[in-house]
């Protein structure tokens, strides 16, 4: 039996649910899983500059399976872009280092600190919220 | 009740920016007065640390809720134990006047 898959910390969801090709002449159906680990690494890579020291700190998880996670969604994109396929975001071995809010309404994602009583979207009040987890 | 868009320029109609720490300009919107004020981030081309700094001035305006597209992850842990509102938005090319405006 394998190792238990250590879950890896995701500062915040990403702010999207996918990516789509467009111009394309071929229908393809086929679609790119990227977790949000995998996302939380490029942004902390090559968005937020980090290395992959601090990065994997950040992640809670060693260098090596950083740099495994990193490539991993190197290799993801770079097979979305070729195959011009969909991407889509997936929760995947994450869990959010706080509760993160999405509206089902406006699609905004938010947290809501202590001090906040009401539970609803801060941008167009609907009740329609959800936790974002799996 | 006092909430920060962050934009990229200093009127209403600029285009809302989508990074927090390195956003060109944050937008101070009162709900209670209506009044709207722009200040510049000086922070915006710094090399690090850019969401710390932004984050601080967020406690020192008493802001109660963030509007941004994205949080780093220091600036994040400081908005939390300050307990203010982080809200990421969907970027449709919206502009700080249809974020003001969502927000009544």
């Amino acid at each position: 039996m394998p190792r238990r898959r250590r879950l890896r910390r995701v500062v915040a969801p990403p702010g999207f649910r996918g990516y789509r090709p467009y111009g394309v002449n071929k229908g393809s159906n086929e679609s790119i899983e990227l977790l949000y680990e995998e996302y939380e690494a490029i942004k902390l890579a090559d968005y937020d500059l980090m290395n992959h020291q601090e990065a994997s700190e950040l992640m809670g998880v060693s260098r090596p399976t950083f740099a495994r996670i990193y490539e991993s969604a190197r290799r993801k994109i770079a097979k979305a872009f070729v195959e011009t396929n969909e991407i889509k975001t997936v929760y995947g071995n994450a869990w959010m280092d706080k509760n993160w809010f999405v509206c089902n309404g406006c699609y905004v994602r938010f947290t809501i600190p202590k001090t906040v009583k009401k539970h609803n979207c801060p941008i167009c009040s609907s009740d329609n919220i959800e936790l974002l987890k799996q | 009740m006092k909430t920060v868009i962050t934009s990229t320029g200093n009127t209403l109609t600029s285009p809302f920016d989508k990074r927090f720490g390195r956003a060109a300009w944050y937008c101070l919107y009162d709900k209670i007065t209506g009044e709207k004020i722009f200040y510049q981030n000086e922070n915006m081309n710094a090399r690090g640390g850019a969401g710390i700094k932004a984050a601080e001035k967020m406690v020192e305006l008493r802001v109660e809720k963030v509007i941004s597209g994205d949080f780093g992850p220091k600036a994040k842990d400081l908005l939390d134990k300050f307990n203010i509102q982080m809200v990421i938005i969907p970027d449709d090319g919206l502009t700080v006047k249809d974020v003001i405006e969502k927000l009544q």
